[in-house]
């Protein structure tokens, strides 16, 4: 295919600049870059750092910010200098700490507990409080609105999806896949493993409200056993 | 009101019913069609809450019906597919409809009309806009616009998140705005409607992951030819040819995408996404097609050969 190849920071890296390890910017059509993090953990920082930039009017206009797994899409970006610039960016790693905090009431209590209790090697109960004394944050959003990507749990607790989807899950639906909790904002077809239910998940996504998005981007997150 | 977005929710049914605009001017869907939404021009600014950008596919059809029927280019109008639709207006002595995008028949009570120019619509008449003749998708622009509550700063209906006005039906009733319908549309000597194309040519940038695919793949995409499948919806343009062949396996952590990407799922087929295309997703993005040369995209029918060649 003849296309022009990346605009900047491809490839190997050469020594003695100050890009952040791991970083790539992806030309993402005309005008949109996907800026690619080493990690999770990096493409929060990066996230966390282009809003800051954003908000105190250093970065010059870009129509979207969205974050990913692993990268930021930067969607609109009316300077092409920016791929070059984005690169030189001293990126702090994100505090612990940062950012707004949620408590969810949930029960635990999913079709699903006992196998994750089984892949996990423990009991039901003990997978409730694993759970819930865990502190998430919501990495990205996507798949519905209001859909948050959860991150949190040690590693070795990921689960696969199911191998067959659920044709409906209902809204409300506390659900584990890979590295991810998530809590379906609505009912859909879905293919995590349900182990338990937020008894107002009304709450969840409301476009009246300002944010729309209970779990957006960035938000900590902490469920609570409810009753 | 409850407005979100459930599961077989009909929240939003009749879009407002009439105590939206506040004027009384409606319109009633005597037959709705296959697949007729309210559009505007979208709403923006909500990707990475996961929120469509949904919106009129073919914008400038949007824009022009607008203006032909006196209304602002990003007033909401009626989308129709492949079917038209027919609406009766109320509440006025007449009304001014425009329909435009796909080359259809238009009718006011049996009584042939003019396609692409202001229709006035005595309020008790019948407008039917037939089914397409050339193109896929119809604009009815109405004088004063359809004013269905906005949902994070738009009219539009999402079809994937199911945000905004639900799909119309027969016997809904859409309220709307404007001055009561004093204002007469407006007239021109020429307007430009592309129309539908006999060959679709994408221009096509690259994408974030062309790197995944062999250089006999990404030949293939830029030389075979393609056709509209018919699985084809407002959510991508899915496309039938040669299956692109991946130079790595694997699966790829969920990013964010934009209008226009081009991307492969596991059967190699590219599928263009259109409007309604999700925030985020998991496939290779293999190139980009520029967003203004998706409203050709929006126009083609099934079958129509698809070439897309470097940008």
């Amino acid at each position: 295919m003849r296309m022009r190849r990346e605009p900047a920071g491809s490839g190997g890296r050469t020594g003695g600049d100050t890009r952040p390890a791991g970083l790539r910017v992806l030309p993402a059509g005309p005008d949109a870059l996907l800026v690619e993090c080493g990690s999770g953990e990096a493409a929060e920082a990066f996230h966390a750092e282009l809003l800051r930039r954003r908000a105190e009017g250093e970065l010059p206009a870009v129509g979207e910010i969205v974050p990913g797994a692993r990268t930021v899409l930067l969607d609109g970006v009316g300077d092409r200098t920016l791929a070059r610039r984005l690169l030189t960016w001293a990126v702090p790693p994100l505090p612990r700490g940062a950012g707004t905090a949620v408590e969810i009431p949930v029960v635990y209590d999913g079709p699903d507990l006992a196998e994750v209790a089984g892949a996990w090697g423990v009991d039901t109960a003990e997978v409730a409080r694993i759970h819930s004394g865990t502190e998430f944050r919501v990495a990205f959003c996507g798949f519905a609105p209001g859909f948050g990507y959860l991150t949190g749990l040690p590693g070795h607790l990921g689960v696969p999806r199911r191998a067959t989807p659920r044709t409906r899950v209902p809204a409300g639906a506390l659900a584990l896949a890979g590295p991810y909790t998530g809590v379906y904002p609505r009912a859909s077809p879905g293919g995590w493993q349900i182990v338990g239910h937020m008894p107002e998940p009304d709450t969840l996504w409301d476009p009246e409200r300002e944010p729309a998005a209970l779990l957006g981007p960035g938000v900590r997150v902490r469920f609570v056993e409810a009753g | 009101m409850n407005r979100r977005a459930g599961e077989g929710e009909v929240a939003g049914r009749a879009a407002g019913g009439g105590g939206v605009g506040g004027t009384g001017r409606r319109i009633e869907v005597v037959r709705a069609g296959a697949l007729t939404t309210v559009q505007d021009a979208g709403r923006r600014g909500w990707a990475h809450l996961g929120v469509p950008r949904a919106g009129a596919l073919d914008g400038p059809a949007r824009i022009l019906a607008n203006r032909l029927a006196g209304n602002p280019p990003d007033a909401a109008v009626l989308e129709t597919t492949l079917t038209g639709c027919a609406v009766r207006p109320a509440g006025a002595p007449y009304t001014v409809v425009v329909v435009g995008g796909a080359v259809c028949r238009v009718t006011v009570d049996g009584r042939p009309a003019a396609w692409g120019a202001p229709v006035r619509v005595p309020e008790g008449s019948v407008l039917e806009a037939g089914p397409a003749l050339r193109g896929l998708r119809g604009y009815l622009a109405f004088g004063g616009g359809l004013v269905s509550e906005r949902v994070l700063g738009s009219r539009s209906a999402d079809l994937l998140s199911g945000l905004g006005p639900p799909v119309l039906r027969d016997g809904d009733v859409l309220p709307l705005g404007g001055d009561g319908g004093g204002r007469g549309g407006c007239p021109a000597d020429a307007v430009p409607w592309p129309g539908a194309p006999a060959e679709l040519v994408l221009p096509l940038w690259p994408g974030p992951r062309h790197a995944w695919f062999t250089p006999a793949a990404l030949h293939t995409l830029t030389t075979a030819v393609y056709r509209v499948s018919a699985q084809s919806n407002r959510i991508g343009l899915r496309t039938e040819g040669p299956p692109l062949e991946r130079s790595r396996s694997g699966e790829l952590p969920s990013e964010g995408m934009v209008l226009g990407a081009v991307q492969v799922p596991p059967d190699g087929r590219p599928v263009v996404f259109l409007n309604d295309h999700p925030t985020t997703g998991g496939y290779p993005v293999v190139g980009v097609v520029a967003a203004s040369a998706l409203p050709a995209a929006a126009q083609a029918v099934p079958g129509t050969p698809v070439r897309f060649v470097a940008a």
